[in-house]
């Protein structure tokens, strides 16, 4: 028998579901239009829940961008279906430009539209509040504003679309001058300058967030709610939001810079006497490496606002569906604390080959490669924590399980890069596309897949399907080594990364074969991924019902009605341990909430 | 079904081990095209590719363990579910010495792979520890300079005696132009100064196992030992534009003499104005 019956939860939950009904969740005790109350919402719930659904969309988006990527260099030059004939005029070839323009469009929207607003946005929104026992965000009309300034943000990463170029070309990271300079690349025209507004809004999108949290985690936490009885999610996107508020005004500030030489006539990051494009030389006294230093102060810590979060959400998932405590709870906390702080000082591994003084490279050689060590920490304790556990085997189990497998495997790609003689090698090689794809895809995104199975019946009151999300589990699964893992051997290999050719070299002629095996993967995992958004929505609507705590679990969050109406929780809950006391011997059940104000029936010794 | 995921996670892993098992053998490997095939084609390089497979290993017996360990995880997890399993949760807040332990255990091994690269690092960068043979004034080879969408190469010229004359950082008469491609000699550490005359780009020779960005603004030296003659790919690793892929290039490597007999008929064909040499008795006649 399975411990995690969703029957049961429904009948526990039962009582207290009738009492408030699931119909009026949204607008419990306050009478809001359609407009306040599904648009302009100021519920972290419905916030949540709009950051979700808006990100699943880009990630749609994101996908198709990267399938481009992936045909052109399977099926070179050929005319692509579909895709090829919505913006190039080459009657559906990819012409190189366009390449370069996909390949810095699938980063930018992947990272800044999806990965960042779907952990800090969706699950933060929807969860701090709820796991922590308050009504609502410290600053709902901030938090509000956080997400609609996202939308400023889509628009102006949308608007580089229809610019000459069809989109900004020169890279997620911008290097200048050919950012910087209009005539460098097709791209660097008006198109630059909007994704550059864009990357802006994200940032005030995400600072609103980052405040709102802050403030919430340490002001509103239920009476008993110490920090050290905080779930490991909680903790995260504490940390994250910590993270994110430091790191972002750096870029923030360089992204003005950026547009002011743009725009302005200054010349922070353009050196004199540079001619590109024979246009005019350049004056002024500008350093290119500037920008790539102020760039990776934030960007470098926002791999980690990528990565943090889903770690901490994979934590509780995986101690629930184990049904086990976590395993090192405060080790877990310090780890992740201690990956925010060397965070902060790693950002030169990023500029081993770029000419910055080598005495820099050798300090950021030992802060980089000392990081591995909180994340090898992390990986022994969700090891441990499956450890002799009852495991469960659904869609939130698999997807946690392939979160730590796969992030195993993005730790020890990361170490090569960390030293400074291999990465001088594998820099901008596809080893680093296998590397950060196995972290921001292979760990965060099948993290995010785990989380939206788990989550969901509390957004909306229902199951999602299991039998589909087992499927799309297993599709993306293949799908995705399939795509990622053959990119370790192209790296080592010497394959550069954005090459809209690569086969014009003959040392790499040979890997065509093994390039058309990644896209006909990376089909099958782009195609895998509506089955998440017709389970998404399908279950919406259609699945099962469940009552509070359909999986067993301990959080504030499952003491809940599902969906929650407007203040969350129908008295102020009070808090007696922390959030993983499953299968504790001294109790009846194998889950033990954490709201339940019940003793051990005998006295508890020490573990 | 439970069983089936338990074996669906371990079967990935044994294919991604078995995958770099044969990845030599079946050419995914080091890049092996050049005249060294798979082995670097200079000694630095061969260091790097040492350090590459010091972490390789290290990383590799990580892998593998820890895999097993969740593999072992699994089945167990699995097993406790099963029908007439009588086996207890094993409720436990985590351990303190394991703690300690597994976290001064790896602590102790990535110190040791980061302290163990400071050398090589150094060589390869520092530029009071490059190799005496580059100090030597006179030889730096040539000045690299990286344009939208090709490589610039300005050698210092032959002077009346027919050797090199030194590098001189302002251009010379004298000096003798080639594009894309960089002649060096075998065997002997060389210099180059990199520059770029756009945007940024970066000096890759894969063979080699150098890279360097090559940033508007700085003369950054680079240097490299080609250690057999023949010809290796020198490509552009930093995205520098639409043309990236096609900053398609090449290094030859010749024996010191037939290096400088390059140079000297590179000279004598830029310098050549197509007008027949003066027979000797004019010469003398003036």
């Amino acid at each position: 028998m399975s411990t995690v019956n969703p029957a049961i939860g429904t009948e526990a939950g039962h009582g207290h579901a009738e009492e408030h009904g699931h119909g009026d969740g949204h607008g419990h005790g306050h009478h809001g239009s359609f407009i306040s109350t599904y648009v302009f919402s100021t519920d972290h719930k419905m916030i949540g829940k709009q950051f979700l659904i808006t990100t699943l969309l880009c990630l749609m988006v994101g996908g198709a961008l990267a399938l481009g990527v992936r045909w052109q260099l399977a099926f070179r030059w050929e005319a692509m279906p579909f895709f090829g004939q919505l913006f190039s005029a080459q009657g559906g070839q990819i012409s190189p430009e366009f390449y370069t323009m996909l390949v810095t469009m699938h980063a930018s929207v992947m990272i800044f539209l999806v990965i960042i607003p779907i952990l800090a946005g969706a699950f933060g929104n929807f969860l701090i509040p709820l796991m922590i026992g308050a009504d609502d965000m410290a600053f709902p009309i901030l938090n509000m504003l956080s997400y609609w300034f996202m939308w400023p943000a889509i628009f102006c990463f949308g608007a580089s679309f229809f610019c000459a170029g069809n989109g900004a070309a020169s890279g997620w990271t911008s290097y200048p001058a050919l950012s910087a300079l209009q005539e460098a690349a097709p791209g660097s025209g008006m198109a630059q300058t909007w994704w550059l507004f864009g990357l802006t809004f994200v940032g005030f999108s995400s600072m609103m967030g980052s405040i709102n949290y802050m403030t919430t985690i340490i002001n509103m936490r239920a009476p008993g709610m110490t920090l050290f009885r905080m779930p490991l999610t909680i903790w995260a996107m504490f940390i994250t939001a910590i993270l994110q508020s430091f790191a972002l005004p750096v870029l923030t500030a360089a992204g003005f810079m950026m547009v002011a030489d743009r725009m302005l006539g200054t010349t922070f990051f353009i050196p004199g006497g540079i001619v590109v494009n024979d246009g005019d030389p350049t004056v002024g006294g500008g350093q290119t490496l500037l920008w790539q230093h102020l760039f990776w102060f934030y960007s470098h810590p926002a791999v980690y606002i990528m990565l943090l979060p889903a770690m901490g959400m994979v934590s509780d998932m995986l101690a629930c569906m184990s049904r086990k405590p976590i395993f090192g709870y405060k080790p877990m906390v310090y780890s992740m604390a201690a990956i925010a702080g060397l965070g902060f000082i790693v950002w030169g591994h990023h500029m081993f080959t770029s000419g910055m003084n080598p005495a820099l490279g050798m300090t950021f050689m030992v802060s980089t490669v000392m990081i591995a060590l909180p994340s090898a920490v992390k990986v022994f304790n969700w090891i441990g924590t499956m450890w002799g556990g009852r495991l469960v085997f659904n869609t939130v189990m698999l997807n946690s399980v392939a979160f730590v497998s796969m992030f195993i495997v993005g730790g020890l790609s990361g170490i090569f890069m960390a030293a400074v003689p291999v990465d001088i090698y594998i820099h901008d090689t596809y080893f680093i596309v296998a590397h950060f794809h196995y972290v921001l895809f292979g760990a965060t995104l099948f993290g995010c897949f785990g989380a939206i199975q788990f989550w969901f019946p509390k957004m909306y009151g229902r199951m999602m399907s299991e039998r589909l999300g087992k499927l799309h589990f297993f599709l993306t699964f293949i799908g995705f080594n399939g795509t990622f893992f053959p990119m370790h051997l192209l790296g080592v290999s010497g394959m550069p990364r954005r090459y809209a050719d690569p086969y014009l070299h003959p040392y790499l002629e040979h890997l065509l074969p093994m390039n058309q095996f990644m896209t006909i993967c990376a089909i099958l995992m782009g195609c895998a991924q509506f089955i998440l958004l017709f389970n998404f929505f399908y279950s919406r609507r259609c699945g099962e019902e469940c009552g509070r705590n359909p999986w067993n679990a301990n959080g504030l969050e499952w003491t809940a009605p599902s969906p929650p109406g407007h203040g969350n929780f129908e008295s102020v809950p009070n808090v007696y341990r922390g959030p993983y006391e499953y299968s504790d011997p001294n109790h009846s059940e194998d889950f033990w909430l954490q709201t339940d104000p019940a003793k051990s029936k005998t006295p508890k010794t020490a573990h | 079904m439970k069983r089936f995921w338990c074996a669906f996670f371990m079967f990935w892993p044994i294919l991604a081990f078995y995958l770099c098992w044969i990845a030599p053998e079946m050419n995914w490997w080091f890049p092996s095209n050049g005249p060294t095939g798979m082995k670097a084609a200079s000694p630095i390089g061969a260091r790097i590719d040492d350090l590459f497979y010091m972490i390789l290993y290290i990383t590799t017996a990580t892998f593998v363990g820890t895999q097993i360990a969740l593999g072992y995880v699994l089945f167990k997890g699995a097993a406790m579910t099963d029908e007439g399993n009588e086996e207890k949760v094993w409720y436990s807040h985590g351990s303190h010495s394991l703690e300690v332990i597994w976290t001064i255990v790896p602590a102790c091994i990535l110190l040791f792979i980061a302290l163990y690269q400071m050398d090589v690092v150094k060589e390869v960068r520092v530029k009071t520890a490059f190799p005496e043979a580059t100090k030597q004034g006179t030889v730096i080879l040539a000045e690299v300079t990286a344009r939208q969408f090709e490589w610039r190469i300005r050698y210092p010229g032959i002077g009346p005696d027919g050797k090199q004359l030194p590098y001189s950082p302002q251009p010379q008469p004298t000096d003798i132009y080639t594009v894309n491609e960089l002649v060096c000699p075998t065997n002997i550490p060389v210099t180059i100064i990199l520059q770029s005359g756009d945007v940024q780009h970066a000096f890759f020779l894969p063979e080699l196992r150098v890279k360097q960005d090559a940033v508007p603004g700085l003369d950054i030296p680079v240097w490299f030992q080609a250690s057999k003659s023949g010809e290796y790919t020198l490509l552009c690793a930093e995205l520098c534009g639409w043309g990236h892929y096609k900053m398609k290039a090449k290094l030859v490597a010749r024996p010191e003499a037939e290096h400088l007999a390059y140079l000297q008929e590179l000279a004598r064909r830029q310098n050549y104005d197509g007008v027949p040499e003066a027979p000797a008795e004019v010469a003398k006649g003036e």
